[in-house]
């Protein structure tokens, strides 16, 4: 008798939520069934998060079933999703043929495994060439942006390589945003991991002295907000304030999830709040950047 | 003595032709290693270029490892090692701004068409008597006070603070613009 978690037709960052919820009265050792069979539509966070999800069964790897409308499995599988599902999960039903990569021009980045720094340089190296014309013609970002935004997913891309402790996912996708932003179109980067996340890599610190009130949300405050590293060195935690800053100035917006809580810097079109705390427990970190299409230009 | 090092070369050379994005500390790290062996059998006072013309990438932490730490090192042991940073697109510049802005460090940048200004924190006041410098090129204490005004001693000392920056050079009782040595 498996459990079975039910994936949400549309699958994104606030809907994962559903997914965590579920999952977070799951043992480790009990079958386990991850059924997205009614899913229509994944966020480049949907899926990487899946992923990373998978990645948590030590004991016994999870069942999945996939999307049964073919353009949605379809595009799962163009966007590199089952590629990794494989190793992470034991599929059930029919894995889509395709090819991943195939020509999407939505998907800026395929689903690519982060582990080391070299993976670094080759998500850097594959999304220079595929932005440009995307950022700059239909986002109407400035040109210098094409550089900034591979900047901005070279440092989240590190936080796995150095602070995860295991592998992540990056994904970085364009649409069209119906539920808000009337219409624009957003780039939207997805970095998931299923490691240590926020609050134990900063314990790992030396000498770093924890207060009565030190948790999840904090972690994410001072990781975030405060650039605190568990280097002592003070180059460290310059990554996530230069992305907060470049995505700052692309009025666009940034979240981290770790463990119990999920932080945002929230842009003027979104209504999500800063922080988040008591959310289903997950490991790991979470990011996701939105960065939305320049208004005054259209 | 003047060095003039390409930053991009030098990342290619020591990564074996991998890179011209300079992403992730681990690179950084070899590009600064590279950059420090080369330094290491200069006589001093040395003037080194690092130019980022070939550089097409340089994020963050990268630029933490190859300028912040590179600096920090040689201000840290006073060594007579000058740097003067050329060839870098307003990307690069604002990775290295970020990265000096946590050391507390400042470096002398060579815009595209000649001009040099100066990156990362320094005051006010400092920064005019350091411009004036650079509009003369070389001038003593004596001559910048009957342009700047105010007290001998706090130019002095601004201009000692600027000497042991390395952001001027002294000679004697002159200062001297950076790429006066070029």
């Amino acid at each position: 008798m498996s459990t079975v978690i039910t994936v949400p037709p549309s699958l994104d960052d606030s809907t994962f939520e559903q997914v965590l919820e579920q999952y977070s009265h799951v043992v480790d050792h009990e079958k386990l069934l991850i059924d997205a069979r009614h899913t229509r539509w994944a966020s480049p966070y949907g899926l990487t998060a899946l992923l990373a999800l998978g990645a948590t069964r030590t004991e016994a790897p999870a069942g999945f079933a996939g999307p049964e409308i073919d353009d949605t499995s379809s595009y799962w599988q163009r966007a590199g999703f089952y590629r990794y599902a494989e190793e992470l999960f034991e599929l059930h039903g029919s894995v889509p043929r395709g090819r991943q990569g195939a020509s999407d021009s939505n998907v800026l980045l395929e689903i690519t495994p982060v582990e080391k720094s070299d993976d670094v340089h080759a998500v850097v190296e594959r999304i220079q060439a595929k932005s440009q014309s995307i950022l700059v013609h239909e986002l109407n970002l400035d040109p210098q942006a094409t550089m900034r935004f591979a900047m901005t997913l070279s440092e989240v891309c590190q936080n796995i390589v150095e602070h995860a402790g295991a592998r992540g996912w990056v994904a970085v996708q364009t649409y069209r945003w119906r539920q808000r932003l009337l219409g624009r179109r957003v780039v939207v980067i997805a970095v998931c991991d299923a490691g240590i996340g926020f609050r134990k890599s900063l314990e790992t610190a030396q000498g770093r002295k924890l207060s009565d009130r030190w948790d999840d949300a904090m972690a994410l405050e001072d990781a975030v907000i405060r650039g605190v590293s568990r280097f002592r060195d003070p180059g460290r935690g310059q990554g996530l304030a230069g992305v907060r800053r470049y995505v700052g100035k692309w009025d666009g917006k940034l979240s981290v999830r770790s463990g119990t809580a999920r932080i945002a810097i929230v842009p003027t079109w979104d209504e999500d709040v800063p922080l988040t705390e008591n959310l289903p427990h997950f490991p790991g970190a979470q990011v996701q950047i939105t960065i939305p299409e320049r208004a005054e230009a259209r | 003595m003047i060095q003039h090092m390409e930053v991009g070369a030098v990342v290619l050379r020591t990564l074996c032709g991998l890179y011209s994005n300079l992403v992730t500390r681990p690179t950084g790290q070899a590009v600064r290693g590279a950059i420090e062996a080369r330094l290491a059998d200069r006589a001093t006072p040395s003037l080194t270029i690092l130019d980022f013309s070939e550089v097409r990438l340089l994020d963050f932490s990268c630029a933490d490892e190859v300028v912040g730490k590179l600096l920090l090192q040689h201000s840290r042991n006073r060594s007579e090692a000058y740097f003067l940073v050329r060839g870098a697109d307003d990307h690069h510049l604002e990775a290295i701004e970020q990265v000096l802005g946590r050391y507390d460090l400042a470096t002398v940048v060579l815009d595209s068409d000649g001009s040099a200004r100066i990156l990362g924190v320094v005051d006010d006041d400092a920064r005019r008597a350091w411009h004036l410098v650079q509009f003369h090129g070389r001038a003593a204490a004596d001559e910048l006070l009957l342009e700047l005004g105010g007290s001998r001693e706090r130019l002095v000392a601004q201009l000692d603070d600027l000497t042991a920056r390395r952001l001027l050079v002294r000679s004697d009782d002159d200062y001297i613009a950076l790429n006066m040595l070029m």
